[in-house]
């Protein structure tokens, strides 16, 4: 197989302030008159957004990057985009390409949906023939037949999105650079988006993906690429470039949270938790918790004098405050006889985590039955759930499917004498 | 690949891209029809209004014994059309900011198809003129037949300087407030209120090096009867047209790969 795109020691600098800020014309003569005054040169202070950068992508293959924020993936793909140049470096991209950084750029508010498919169409670099021929399968992806001879600026933003989308999953180039197009949008979009992309990868067009949609990633990428600051940190098999990545979490997480310097905290203090950690089934600390994780949520306490019928309990709380689940040792009826002074750990053991992707808070008790607090702690912690491919079907879900989900099975029983039935039950048949 | 070739290759690769950027700009010029075409008449004839007004009427400023209207008309013609084109290209780079961060394209695409689409508009104001040549009984000769010829030096130096502009524009923000002071200076730099006969004789050197200045007197002579186009004028402002336009192709060439960068 050919080498499709190919990067060798590709490094990108910024001037620290150049980055989306232009000098005025005033500024520029006075610092010209500065140096040739002082005849020093100022200090420019300079940044390297990308280093020493190789790697070769073949044809046909569908390669994931990953990294944090700010850790140079966008710079990458504009770099190879040739929307910017390299400082050093070389690299070469065979046959069309075309770049997605963004749905729908170029609209323009005053032209109708037609008129904007050919525009954008065009600029990603389709032939106005080719543009024409695909109008119609343009029109029917987004889903805009009525108002296609409406300005755009009257669409709502989910029509203007489905528009865009639309014109770039005809796009038929050697290769695609796509960038965290999918963040936005409805999820029954995300959906349609990604069976798009899935379309791509079987079509043998080389495509470069980056998200921080990691279940996407694994799903559609059979490689990954890890970019941190600047470098590639990790190249290879997408699971486990994945999973070194998330492993880096833990180490920032280090060993639970620290409950001891917790200051807005009620109860008597004759018993204090002090840690909470979060552990996989394994009993090593979880990295990063994904949706539908097994874990176990170890709390560790110092008693102080003897406690008689002890309880704990662990709250889950949505961002805006919502109680979402309570769980306790007094309702599952596990009782403790009597704890004596000195140091422990307790561990709840949760056999799913049903919570969407999003940031969680915990509030945790120790209570005896009364109910008497010996210490309350009100959202002392963060949750932070991520997504995962939890249904093994490549679409992960998201907290637009709500805060929870349900494991569910589904069974269909296929079609029973259609051209008889009533109207109730035409509505149950949804082909 | 030859590398000298490759960006006229690149250039060709993208011509539709080109025709659709021309397209789009003067579709949402004139989306609201009636005002758009309205508006490309009413700039010049309401200036030419003001000026025979002012400049003739009041400051009796001559006009080689051809009617001032039509005298001021035919030279505010082809200064419209350059005024606002260079005013269109200069900040054409910036306004187009969402597309030059995101997508890649030859960056000249940009300001080209704004050299383009103020064509439109001249063409419409030329139709006035041929209005008023009637009214004032002139017979449009066969020098009419040069106007679209003078079109090339006059396209290629709104872009020679539009284009500098534009550049300079993504760097230092704050040229767009220079350049309607530039264009101020230059429409009494050049011989559209008054005749070149006006000047005296050891200056008038000096004002063909304002390369609007043959042009400018070409397209005029082309309208008026017994006049005769200039011709070492001419040659002048056609060799400095060249000039700036390579001073300011090169520059573009030279920015154009940081442009992304700092837009």
């Amino acid at each position: 197989m050919a080498t499709a795109i190919s990067a060798d020691n590709i490094s990108k600098q910024y001037r620290l302030g150049e980055l989306h800020r232009s000098l005025s014309l005033r500024e520029a003569l006075t610092n010209v008159a500065r140096r040739l005054v002082t005849r020093q040169r100022s200090h420019i202070e300079t940044i390297w957004a990308l280093k020493d950068i190789s790697f070769t992508i073949q044809e046909g293959e569908v390669v994931g990057i990953i990294g944090r924020n700010g850790a140079g993936k966008s710079t990458l793909l504009k770099v190879l985009s040739k929307i910017t140049y390299p400082t050093s470096g070389r690299m070469r991209v065979r046959g069309r390409v075309a770049s997605l950084l963004e749905v729908g750029t170029g609209f323009h508010d005053e032209l109708t949906g037609r008129e904007n498919i050919l525009l954008n169409g065009s600029i990603l670099g389709m032939k106005k023939r080719e543009i024409e021929a695909k109008l119609d399968s343009i029109v029917e992806f987004a889903d805009v037949e009525q108002f296609l001879d409406t300005p755009v600026k009257r669409y709502s933003s989910g029509m203007r999105l489905r528009l865009g989308f639309a014109v770039a999953a005809h796009l038929e180039p050697d290769a695609l650079l796509v960038d965290e197009v999918l963040a936005v949008g409805d999820a029954g979009f995300q959906k349609k988006c990604l069976g798009a992309m899935g379309n791509l990868h079987t079509s043998g067009r080389t495509v470069l993906f980056v998200s921080h949609n990691l279940a996407a990633v694994e799903n559609l990428c059979p490689r990954v690429l890890w970019i941190d600051k600047g470098r590639i940190r990790a190249d290879g098999d997408s699971r486990s470039v994945i999973q070194s990545y998330l492993s880096t979490f833990a180490e920032s997480q280090g060993a639970g949270t620290d409950l001891r310097t917790v200051e807005h905290r009620k109860g008597s203090g004759d018993i204090r938790c002090t840690r909470m950690e979060l552990l996989g089934r394994d009993g090593k600390p979880l990295p990063v918790v994904r949706s539908g994780d097994e874990l176990v949520i170890r709390l560790h306490y110092q008693a102080f004098r003897r406690i008689q019928e002890p309880h704990f309990g662990i709250e889950v709380y949505t961002n805006m405050g919502t109680l979402i689940t309570s769980i306790n040792t007094w309702t599952t009826g596990f009782n403790i006889a009597s704890l004596h002074p000195g140091e422990g750990h307790i561990d709840a053991h949760v056999n799913s985590l049903n919570l969407n992707p999003d940031r969680y808070y915990l509030s945790l008790w120790l209570a005896s039955v009364g109910p008497r607090y010996y210490d309350q702690l009100d959202h002392c912690t963060a949750l932070d759930v991520e997504p995962a491919d939890v249904n093994r079907s490549g679409r992960s879900m998201t907290k637009s499917f709500g805060i929870v989900f349900l494991p569910c099975h589904w069974r269909h029983n296929g079609y029973k004498d259609v051209h008889t039935s009533s109207a109730a039950s035409d509505l149950l048949i949804n082909p | 690949m030859n590398s000298a070739a490759e960006p006229l290759r690149e250039l060709w690769y993208y011509r539709e891209l080109f025709y659709f950027m021309v397209w789009r700009d003067i579709k949402v010029r004139y989306k609201q029809s009636l005002l758009g075409v309205l508006w490309a008449i009413i700039q010049p004839f309401g200036t030419m209004l003001v000026f025979t007004l002012f400049f003739h009427g009041f400051a009796k400023i001559p006009s080689d014994d051809v009617p001032y209207p039509i005298f001021s008309y035919s030279a505010l013609l082809p200064w419209t059309y350059f005024s606002a084109s260079i005013t269109q290209i200069g900040n054409s780079l910036v306004s187009n900011k969402h597309l030059i961060t995101k997508v890649y394209f030859p960056r000249v695409t940009i300001p080209a198809a704004g050299a383009i689409r103020g064509l439109v508009d001249f063409a419409i104001a030329a139709i006035i003129l041929l209005g008023m040549m009637i009214y004032y009984d002139f017979t449009p000769g066969w020098k009419l037949l040069l106007w679209p010829v003078l079109l090339i030096p006059l396209v290629t130096l709104a872009l020679g300087v539009g284009m500098l502009f534009a550049a300079l524009n993504v760097r230092y923000r704050d040229v767009q407030h220079v350049l309607p002071f530039v264009i101020q200076l230059w429409l009494f730099m050049t011989p559209i209120i008054y005749p070149t006969t006006m000047v005296p004789q050891r200056w008038r050197g000096l004002l063909a090096l304002n390369p609007l200045t043959g042009i400018i007197e070409a397209f005029r002579a082309c309208v008026l009867p017994n006049r005769h186009i200039d011709t070492s004028m001419l040659g002048t402002s056609l060799a400095v047209t060249l000039v700036i336009f390579l001073i300011s192709a090169l520059y573009f060439k030279w920015t154009a790969r940081s442009f992304a960068d700092i837009v």
